[in-house]
């Protein structure tokens, strides 16, 4: 096998490796978190603290029965949930995770893909997410979950574009769709989000809407929908839909890691002195920390805020944040263009 | 390798392509057309565009499609059924349609065969900052005349879809 090749598996292994301890951890952190907001316990007889809950859950997602609706089209009722998984799986081929070191004598950029189309990749790759959802509504033959696939679809178009707009804004200053390249700006300048406050704003409500967390859970809505798009799925169909939100949010935090937050990097701190090794660790370190405080917060606000009503989420998507989102690309713009960023 | 995964994903896109046209039910054809448009986007990879790639991924089925089974989905679109008879004029405009191309698909392969091959993609059109710099110097006026035509589009698709006015409600 070619170096090159080794350095891609392994980079892919890294990530692949970190994706899959998210459900577990996520599960587990998102029923104890909300009983301490709560003043309740939670979940806590598995294991110290309630840890192991997860491995129990998982245990039980795989010994329950897969069923089948009878008037479910079948092939694609068994597709969707292996589709939730493809832009989580994905579009963290073209995150940094350090600049470009040397490893056992090869020079490797410290990121499996570094494409100068790298951020349309991952918009790319992450716009493959609503098919998962669609098919699921549609060939599960039933009212409710088809009322939920319908909504996931208007809603997730709706908030992309939103999204798009925002993360353009972000790539102006260090001119460049690489973002080795917007790490590298802010290393050299401040981080992005006291520089874009608003389109920093943008990026997280909308992060929201792309991935069906609350306040805008509509595609699931338990209390009118019964449980939305994957109201006929259980067993381990029902936990990859589960699997693919947690790793979405964990790539999607990942991504507003990279444009906002410095990405890898850390403030007033120079990884430089460390061999390579060292450093894409170090890097890697970094970056899941920050995206760490990122899941936390969508749990957060998910105990915090009541959930929209349709028409309230339309409306904010198209008339609040594509406007913010274009007015904070004329003042980056401008900004770039008169110096001072 | 290259030559593997081009056969792959050529054979991948034209199965798709037949599958489109072929099957009955609107929801797998619409699907068939994603996986059409998702192998020609590793072919502009292989091309040395990933720029293109992304944008076709993007736009076509990442916008466009979800769109298209938003509307069967919303009028609920069953099995298609078959006609009594192929419509005359569609069997003959088709048949034309299918001369012509297959016509100028031949005439190009012949030419390849015959040692004369187009320009290879220059990397002036293929890098993403070049190609920038491009669409906003020397195509500046039609990049621009597109996005007015879009904006045309848009305005008139809201007018289409505006709810009518009190005074419009009555006359019918």
């Amino acid at each position: 096998m070619s170096p090159e090749l080794v350095a891609a598996l392994a980079k892919t292994g890294l990530w692949v490796f970190a994706l899959l301890q998210v459900a577990p951890v996520m599960l587990w952190l998102e029923r104890r978190a909300p009983a301490f907001m709560q003043d309740r316990l939670g979940p806590n007889r598995v294991g110290p603290l309630g840890l192991l809950q997860g491995i129990a859950d998982a245990v039980k997602f795989i010994f329950k029965e897969d069923v089948i609706p009878a008037g479910a089209d079948k092939a694609l009722y068994l597709l969707a949930p292996a589709l939730a998984l493809v832009p989580a799986l994905t579009t963290f081929l073209v995150l940094p995770f350090g600049p470009t070191v040397e490893i056992a004598g090869h020079r490797t950029a410290l990121v499996v893909v570094d494409s100068d189309a790298g951020i349309l990749l991952f918009l790319a790759l992450a716009s493959l997410g609503v098919y998962s959802l669609v098919l699921a509504g549609w060939s599960s033959n039933n009212k409710w979950s088809l009322i939920g696939s319908i909504r996931a679809t208007a809603q997730m178009i709706s908030y992309e574009l939103a999204l798009t707009t925002a993360v353009v804004c972000a790539l102006v200053p260090a001119a460049s769709m690489n973002l080795s390249a917007v790490v590298d700006y802010q290393r050299a300048h401040v981080w992005q989000f006291l520089t874009q406050p608003i389109g920093f704003f943008v990026f997280l409500v909308a992060s929201f809407a792309e991935t069906n967390r609350l306040p805008f859970d509509l595609p699931e809505a338990e209390s009118e929908l019964v449980a939305g798009y994957h109201t006929e799925y259980g067993s381990m169909r029902f936990a990859m839909f589960f699997m693919g939100e947690y790793m979405s949010m964990t790539t999607l935090s990942a991504l507003g890691v990279t444009l906002y937050f410095g990405g890898w990097s850390l403030p007033f701190v120079d990884f430089s002195q460390f061999s390579g090794l060292v450093q894409a660790l170090l890097g890697f370190g970094v970056i899941m920390a920050k995206v760490a405080f990122c899941l936390f917060f969508f749990i957060w606000v998910r105990w915090t805020f009541p959930r929209f009503r349709y028409d309230q989420l339309m409306r904010l998507g198209w008339k609040v944040l594509l406007p913010l989102a274009l007015l904070q690309f004329v003042v980056t713009a401008a900004l770039t263009v008169g110096g001072v960023l | 390798m290259e030559a593997a995964v081009f056969a792959v994903f050529a054979a991948t896109a034209l199965g798709s392509a037949i599958a489109v046209v072929a099957h009955r039910n609107p929801v797998y054809s619409t699907m068939s057309l994603v996986l059409t448009l998702l192998s020609t986007a590793v072919l502009f990879v292989l091309l040395g565009s990933p720029f293109l790639a992304a944008l076709q991924v993007l736009l076509y089925t990442g916008a466009i499609l979800v769109l298209f089974l938003f509307v069967i989905m919303l009028l609920n679109v069953g099995r298609e059924r078959r006609l009594p008879g192929p419509v005359p004029a569609q069997t003959w405009v088709a048949g034309i349609g299918a001369v012509v191309l297959f016509g100028a698909t031949a005439r190009l392969l012949l030419e390849a065969q015959g040692g004369r091959t187009t320009a290879p993609l220059s990397e002036e059109f293929v890098a993403t900052r070049s190609l920038a710099e491009l669409l906003f110097s020397t195509y500046l006026l039609p990049f621009e005349v597109i996005a007015l035509l879009l904006l045309v589009a848009v305005v008139a698709a809201t007018w289409v879809a505006r709810r009518p006015s009190a005074d419009e409600e009555k006359t019918p």
